[in-house]
């Protein structure tokens, strides 16, 4: 089996098929911690984890503190209203101070895409990437990967389909160079304003419309729309986006009937997508934050070098 | 200053010369050419070296007055010597920005401080603010040899056909920084596969070819000599070579890195590839050098932008555009076009001296080698191999988006007003 030989997770770009499925196996083990009475395992026992949250985040920065916790690490938080970024400091004389204090893993969010790959070769502590900017958010990706291997039993061949603001989305970016590597059928759709440059020399099927997107497709995987896009034209109304590419009860009568429907969070109900849809039996969005934990937690796990030793119980 | 070079190859293809001689400079002017020659004062052995005109960059951010911190008259200068320049148009977006004669008189006051030859331009807009024309006759009479608001493109039209008649009426060139900023804000690079690939919000080519086109189109009408600033794409370069065609008075400029860098340099996020206009595809550069080839590109100039670490070593998003350039021009130009593309030394001097010196309408002393004229010339090893290193700059800054690389031909030596320089 692979080894994991990495310091840093900064994306699922430069990750390897095999580093990726070695994630997806080793986060299948972390499932049951979850489910036991104390959870809680020694594995990151004197591992220090800052998490450090440069642009807001809640369901990003709770899942990993929660995993940090359930590993027995000792964390910190920091968030960008209360770091001395506000005060002018430079990112890197934050993260050096930060890494001073002797932290041994950084989880870090930034709006500038690239924030963190440029940090990472200048300090020793390991760095995870929690998103940055535009460019990836390659936690998220793998556990979309995680719960698409739970739903539907494999990756390979599998029929997923990004749906929204695939040019402003880490989540999508990050997604496509992982499930292209590990052989799966990637359409995007959206309106063409928010398709990314050549998207299609990568790998991945472009189409603008919905009913074409959504008719075979095994995962429906859907964007959150900023509505502050309008603003930028990117689209003329939020109704007229909703009319073309909303999920909803009518658009799935044309997919397959086991379609599964993801959402990275947070939802705009009534928008990208219906309450009715969100709430009903197709989605798994649910089980996506779930899987969340275990995922961060091989991922902690994997660079920090523990050993499988950590993960018994006490 | 007496000084004899002995020995070079001289590439002067103004006066149809190239040929080994010697070169005799006596009280700062050329005194002869020719074999065997003899001279009191100091002696050159320039066997194996190649003597030309030196080099003349249209487009240099001095940064003086009001970003001392970046590069001054007086650093810009030495780094501009260093790479064999003798001559350069400094760009107008000082702080204050040139736009008033007091700025131009102060920055010519410094010039003739230093052994160099500056030529500024001024602002076409007062506070390159886009609204109003600056005085420009009072700036010309203060010295300026063009107007330009480079960094910002005038978007407004009508401003535009009034600066283009308004400067041709002064034998002004206006220079355009084309760069519809509507198109390409937020951008830090071409969009493309590799911003797509990058996640970087990109910079789209036709923000460059549609601000060239209009451009071209008030040429016409207003009958002034245009000059395209530090183009880099295809498109524009087929709309200028079309402009050339109908034989309008327009003449471009392209700098080194565009014509060696692709926007794959951005791979690891490094800061150093971040400029504007930014670093443009594969197909580009070969559209570019082909260009300059055939001539719709007039000539290489630096687009030198000095930035401190300060301002460089900040996130993608946030770092400031710009390289320096001045002192690695001639090492790209030698490799990449006499080394790799083997074209003549004659072509290398063309861009480099000759042609700058053409658009500027200057004297018999630059561009050439001439008998009797100031000595402005240059003195390069073609065949040396050098590393880019951080501390080697005389630059006040280190932005190179050259750094690490192993160039081949460098300079050896430069006669500015007659006086020699060697680093």
């Amino acid at each position: 089996m692979t080894s994991w030989n990495r310091k840093d997770l900064l994306g699922l770009k430069e990750l390897s098929a095999e580093e990726i499925n070695l994630v997806l196996e080793t986060a299948k083990g972390f499932q049951e911690i979850s489910l036991r009475s104390v959870k809680k395992v020694p594995a990151l026992r004197g591992v220090t984890v800052a998490n450090l949250f440069f642009e807001p985040s809640t369901r990003t920065r709770i899942s990993f503190e929660l995993a940090e916790k359930r590993l027995s690490a000792d964390t910190i938080q920091v968030a960008s209203s209360t770091s001395s970024m506000v005060k002018g400091e430079t990112l890197r004389d934050t993260i050096s101070n930060i890494e001073a204090l002797k932290v041994n893993v950084i989880v870090m969010r930034h709006s500038a895409s690239g924030a963190p790959h440029r940090l990472a070769p200048r300090i020793k502590a390991s760095v995870i990437n929690a998103g940055d900017g535009i460019n990836e958010h390659p936690t998220q990706a793998l556990i979309d990967m995680f719960t698409i291997l739970e739903k539907k039993g494999k990756i390979k061949d599998t029929k997923v389909t990004f749906v929204g603001d695939i040019l402003h989305s880490r989540v999508a970016r990050s997604n496509i160079w992982g499930l292209v590597k590990l052989g799966a059928k990637v359409t995007v759709c959206g309106p063409k304003t928010l398709l990314p440059s050549s998207i299609e020399k990568f790998g991945v099927k472009v189409t603008t419309d919905l009913q074409e997107a959504v008719k075979d497709a095994d995962v429906i995987n859907l964007l959150r729309i900023q509505l502050e896009r309008q603003k930028e034209s990117y689209f003329p109304s939020i109704r007229e986006y909703a009319t073309a590419y909303q999920i909803n009860r009518h658009i799935l009568k044309t997919a397959k009937p086991d379609v599964v429907i993801m959402h990275p969070g947070p939802v705009n109900r009534g928008i990208e997508i219906t309450s009715e849809v969100v709430d009903g039996p197709y989605s798994v969005i649910l089980d996506q934050v779930t899987n969340g934990l275990a995922v961060r937690m091989a991922v902690l796990f994997l660079l920090s070098g523990s050993s499988k030793e950590g993960i018994k119980e006490e | 200053m007496n000084l004899l070079i002995k020995g070079a190859t001289i590439i002067d293809p103004q006066n149809k010369r190239e040929e080994v001689a010697d070169c005799l400079i006596q009280d700062g002017k050329i005194a002869e050419i020719g074999k065997n020659l003899k001279g009191e004062g100091s002696v050159i052995d320039a066997k194996g070296l190649h003597l030309m005109p030196g080099f003349i960059d249209l487009h240099t951010h001095f940064r003086e007055p009001g970003n001392e911190s970046k590069e001054t008259i007086q650093t810009g200068s030495k780094a501009a010597l260093k790479g064999g320049f003798v001559a350069a148009v400094s760009m107008p977006n000082t702080n204050p920005p040139c736009d008033h004669r007091a700025i131009i008189d102060n920055i010519i006051r410094k010039a003739k401080e230093v052994p160099f030859h500056i030529f500024p331009s001024g602002c076409i807009s007062k506070g390159r603010e886009g609204k109003e024309l600056s005085e420009m006759a009072d700036l010309k009479k203060a010295g300026i040899v063009a107007v330009t608001d480079d960094g910002d493109w005038v978007g407004d039209s009508l401003l535009m056909r009034r600066a283009l008649e308004y400067a041709s009426m002064l034998n002004l060139i206006v220079m355009t920084h084309a760069e519809d900023k509507r198109l390409s804000a937020g951008g830090c690079m071409n969009e493309g596969c590799s911003s797509t690939r990058l996640g970087l919000r990109g910079i789209a080519p036709v923000s460059e070819d549609a601000a060239v086109a209009r451009d071209i189109e008030l040429a016409r009408m207003t009958g002034a000599h245009l000059h395209v600033c530090h183009i880099s794409t295809a498109r524009a370069v087929e709309l200028v070579r079309r402009a050339k065609k109908e034989g309008l008075n327009v003449t471009a400029e392209v700098t080194p890195h565009h014509i060696s860098l692709s926007d794959e340099s951005l791979e690891g996020y490094n800061t150093n590839f971040k400029m504007n206009p930014p670093l443009r595809t594969k197909e580009d550069i070969q559209a570019l050098r082909q260009a300059l080839k055939e001539g719709t590109i007039d000539c290489v100039a630096t687009d030198h932008a000095p930035h401190t670490d300060e301002d460089k070593m900040r996130e993608m998003d946030d770092a400031a555009f710009g390289v320096i350039g001045l002192e690695t021009a001639f090492g790209i130009v030698a490799t990449e076009l006499y080394h790799k593309e083997k074209w003549p030394l004659a072509k290398i001097v063309d861009v480099m001296s000759v042609k700058p010196a053409k658009i500027l309408g200057l004297g018999p002393e630059f561009g050439q080698i001439k008998k009797g004229c100031e000595a402005n010339i240059v003195l390069v090893d073609l065949e040396k191999e050098w590393p880019v290193t951080h501390k080697e700059f005389e630059s006040k800054s280190r932005n190179s988006c050259f750094l690490n690389l192993k160039l081949k031909g460098r300079v050896a030596g430069t006669v500015c007003a007659g006086k020699y320089w060697k680093f």
